[in-house]
């Protein structure tokens, strides 16, 4: 009846989960308590979960990160916690079995649900603003990609009250993550979960890839366009190029678990050095689908902060497009060891040196943007002086490791981890940070607390290097990764600084969440009432903060690139192609619960076929499925906005096109 | 014909690039299009591991031993001829004749049944002589590669009738016409797989 499940999968007698499962409890039934009492479920339902309005997903995608960076984070607390004590005697407080699942689900939740939660957010709320257009290509779509995207969260953390998560890394390599060795449920959550929200993310692609190829404003031409946008196409043409590489590993191991099949396992002709081949196609591309939006903020915080336009715009496109490309020659660089053989190692070795190059050249734009400019030393900025500094030196290690003699020695060591925490952290969590900190104000109308976003700022930035750079020397000692203890009492200290940092950061992240609270508290005194509180350059600047659910009254007329910055220097035409014209009504789509529909059911399947429940899975398909159809047969999808209602709220904001 | 060239910005002054917001129809498409490449994208990683996998028969049979060539010839001429009718039937879609739409995608309906019927007794038939996808590594690919192509076809014919009930329902309104336009481009994009399959799994079995 029930599966595999019963309540014995429940894990009461480990106090670490116990604990963990009811502050979670507590925190999730206060919120929920608040949102009941308050009376508040008509506006979230009405105005959030049945959104279709990219600025709202786009909003919700990046709550969703931030939650779960709390969660990630938590999963690194614990494992530097572990390696700071299990020194020598000492055993620490995590036994290997759970410190396992620890540093698994830890890779899984930041790069899945944080990394990339947080840019497909940033995405979806400023490219249509920025490309001067009313929403994406298909919005009851997004709603849906968006809550897809939910169910892998909600699967992902059920798993640490329900059952077990996978013990694998968080690539899940075979044969390790075969039925032989993985019998338990831990490598289904982690699969089941990815091929949920690997969906939504690859309809979230398709999407904005047809939103910037095929809805920009009048006279936006692809020279025009702002480079995040240009960073946001390669970011999801890699989306919709790498993520089905992805969905078809991940199927075919599914197959080897559930149908005995043998494509990964040891015996019967299974090759388990595909399934590491295969999901590096997929993975090294993913390296950019994150970096590439972030080089995209980067631009646009330098351009805006100098005061200057982007310096070698064409250069910077050329570089994007060109790491587009190189990312799918470079993916053998993750395993040289494996033994393709000296010529192999050597083509990819050097593809992987070449592809420094595009990146330097978007070093060396953004330094001379910077220089000669009247830079305003505001939050995004500090983000993205630390990023140049520091993604500079995570690039030179990484340039090393593509030497295959060298990673011989570095592979798998913590050296590598040092090497690649240094370009997320110094490459993408410091550009959506400042992502965060640059659109606050458009998508809320009020800017975020100055000062506190500095202190976040720093805490990260020592913090990182002091967590890190320790890993760089422990991995030369010889420290490998996913080391639950360790005997060489000299590495003690080191791993001591690390943990030190790894405070330090935890501070930069709850002072994210004190930054917030005060910003909130104090918005009377920050409101942006012109809709541009930075001086800024791009579309999205000349609509009101917040804009409007229709963004544009009048779609603006683009005659050239940072057509706004020029149009307010009086040095371009204005925007409103035809000013005098008439205000007209205008269609906007209808919300939906389309999308929490579709993903509640996929939760239900998902979950179902985690425990094997045959029945309820069926029944989470056939719901998903019915939902599907009674869209299809929804005729009435858009709702109208009169002219006078447009009137009233250009007249209240005081604003049209510039 | 002059619509034509007015979308594709031949006649006006304006670039493509420059003209604002495409429309529905073109949009809608573009998206579909962009799935296709996607799920293109899908089969190529399964065709690769097939690829990869084939000769690894771990001393079971190999596919040389088990293909019936006459069986996936007449297979390949239902599933070819059904994309024929499928395009006469959006022929029919776009000039609105309800009758010979029905007729076209009828026969498209019938001869993608036949298609994956012969494959299920395919199937069936090597799962009961003991070479299931169990057996090995290349039989696992095998079943994989072209069973995730059967359960194209099988969707496909669902979201057939389901198109047939939207007519139905809504007449050619340009949200079912737009709806019809995509399950053509998806049936034609599963031709050009299995002509993949055709020549890499069945004649190239060894």
């Amino acid at each position: 009846m029930f599966g595999r499940l019963s309540w014995a999968v429940i894990p009461f007698d480990q106090p670490i989960i116990m604990i963990t499962v009811a502050v979670i409890g507590t925190v999730l039934g206060s919120v929920l308590g608040l949102v009941t009492i308050k009376g508040w479920w008509p506006y979230l339902w009405r105005e959030w979960i049945t959104s279709v309005d990219h600025k709202r997903i786009g909003v919700m995608y990046m709550m969703l990160a931030l939650v779960m960076l709390v969660r990630g984070f938590a999963d690194a607390m614990m494992m530097r916690t572990q390696l700071a004590l299990a020194a020598g005697h000492a055993a620490g407080y995590l036994p290997p079995e759970h410190y396992d699942q620890v540093f698994s689900a830890h890779g899984t939740i930041m790069i899945f649900f944080v990394a990339m939660t947080f840019v497909v957010g940033l995405m979806n709320f400023a490219v249509p603003l920025q490309l001067g257009v009313r929403d994406v290509a298909f919005p009851v779509l997004n709603s849906v990609s968006f809550w897809l995207t939910a169910t892998g969260v909600l699967l992902v953390n059920l798993s640490l009250f329900v059952g077990e998560f996978a013990r694998t890394g968080w690539l899940a390599y075979p044969p390790l993550s075969e039925l032989a060795y993985s019998p338990g449920v831990g490598v289904d959550y982690y699969l089941w979960a990815l091929q949920i929200s690997g969906l939504g993310t690859l309809l979230s692609g398709i999407n904005l890839t047809t939103t910037i190829l095929k809805i920009r404003a009048p006279g936006m031409g692809y020279a025009r366009m702002p480079v995040f946008c240009w960073t946001a196409l390669a970011s999801n043409l890699l989306i919709v190029a790498a993520f089905p590489v992805l969905t078809a590993t991940f199927a075919m191991l599914l197959l080897d678990r559930y149908a005995d099949f043998h494509f990964f396992t040891n015996d019967h002709g299974g090759n388990p050095m595909m399934y590491v081949s295969l999901i590096w196609i997929w993975g090294h591309p993913e390296v950019y689908i994150l970096i590439l939006p972030a080089f995209g903020v980067f631009s646009e915080v330098v351009a805006t902060f100098s005061g200057k336009p982007l310096f070698g715009y064409r250069s910077m496109v050329m570089a994007t497009m060109a790491i587009c490309v190189l990312s799918f020659v470079v993916w053998l660089h993750h395993f040289f060891t494996m033994g393709a053989g000296a010529d192999v190692n050597a083509f990819f070795g050097v593809m992987t040196m070449i592809i420094a190059v595009p990146t330097g050249v978007k070093i060396f734009n953004w330094l001379f943007t910077l220089y000669g400019g009247r830079i305003r030393f505001t939050v995004p900025v500090y983000w993205t002086l630390g990023f140049i500094v520091t993604f500079v030196i995570g690039g030179m290690t990484g340039v090393l490791m593509a030497i295959p003699p060298a990673d011989f020695v570095l592979h798998n060591s913590l050296f590598l981890i040092a090497h690649f925490h240094n370009v997320a952290i110094g490459g993408v969590v410091f550009g959506v940070m400042a992502g965060y900190n640059y659109w606050f104000p458009k998508a809320f109308g009020f800017k975020l607390h100055e000062g506190l976003g500095k202190a976040v700022f720093w805490c990260w930035f020592i913090g990182f290097y002091l967590a890190f750079m320790p890993l760089y020397a422990l991995g030369l000692m010889g420290a490998t990764r996913r080391m639950q203890h360790y005997s060489n009492l000299h590495w003690q200290p080191l791993m001591l600084v690390a943990f030190a940092g790894a405070v330090l950061i935890l501070f930069g992240i709850g002072l994210t969440g004190v930054q917030l609270a005060v910003s909130i508290r104090t918005r009377a005194r920050n409101r942006d009432l012109t809709g541009d509180p930075w001086n800024g350059r791009t579309l999205e600047w000349s609509t009101p903060s917040p804009p409007p659910v229709w963004n544009f009254t009048q779609l603006p007329d683009v005659t050239r690139a940072d057509a706004y910055w020029a149009a307010k220097q009086g040095t371009g035409p204005s925007l409103a192609g035809r000013p005098d014209s008439p205000v007209e009504a205008l269609e906007v789509p209808r919300n939906t619960p389309v999308g929490i529909f579709v993903a509640f059911f996929a939760t239900i399947l998902g979950f179902a076929l985690i425990w094997r429940i045959e029945w309820l899975a069926v029944a989470g398909l056939i719901g998903a499925v019915a939902v599907g159809l009674w869209q299809a047969w929804q005729k009435n999808r858009e709702l109208i906005i009169s002219a006078e209602q447009i009137s009233e709220f250009d007249r209240l904001n005081m604003r049209g096109p510039a | 014909m002059s619509a034509t060239s007015e979308s594709l910005g031949l006649e006006g002054a304006i670039p493509l690039s420059y003209q604002g917001p495409a429309p529905t129809r073109v949009v809608a498409g573009f998206g579909f299009w962009l799935f296709l490449l996607s799920d293109i994208i899908l089969f190529s990683v399964l065709f690769a591991a097939y690829a990869v996998l084939s000769s690894a028969s771990a001393g079971g049979p190999t596919g040389a031993e088990l293909f019936d060539k006459r069986h996936v010839f007449l297979e390949t001429l239902c599933l070819l001829t059904s994309s024929v009718t499928c395009g006469f039937g959006s022929l029919a879609v776009a000039r609105t004749d309800g009758r010979a739409m029905f007729v076209w995608m009828v026969a498209t309906l019938v001869l993608g049944a036949t298609f994956l019927g012969m494959e299920v007794t395919e199937f069936s038939g090597m799962v009961a002589a003991g070479a299931g996808p169990s057996h090995s590594a290349f039989l696992s690919a095998f079943f994989a590669l072209v069973g995730t192509h059967g359960l194209h076809v099988g969707l496909g014919l669902v979201w057939l009738v389901i198109m047939l009930l939207q007519v139905k329902t809504f007449g050619f309104h340009p949200m079912v016409a737009r709806r019809f336009f995509c399950f053509g481009l998806f049936w034609h994009a599963l031709d050009i797989v299995w002509i993949g399959v055709f020549s890499i799994v069945y004649l190239g079995a060894h």
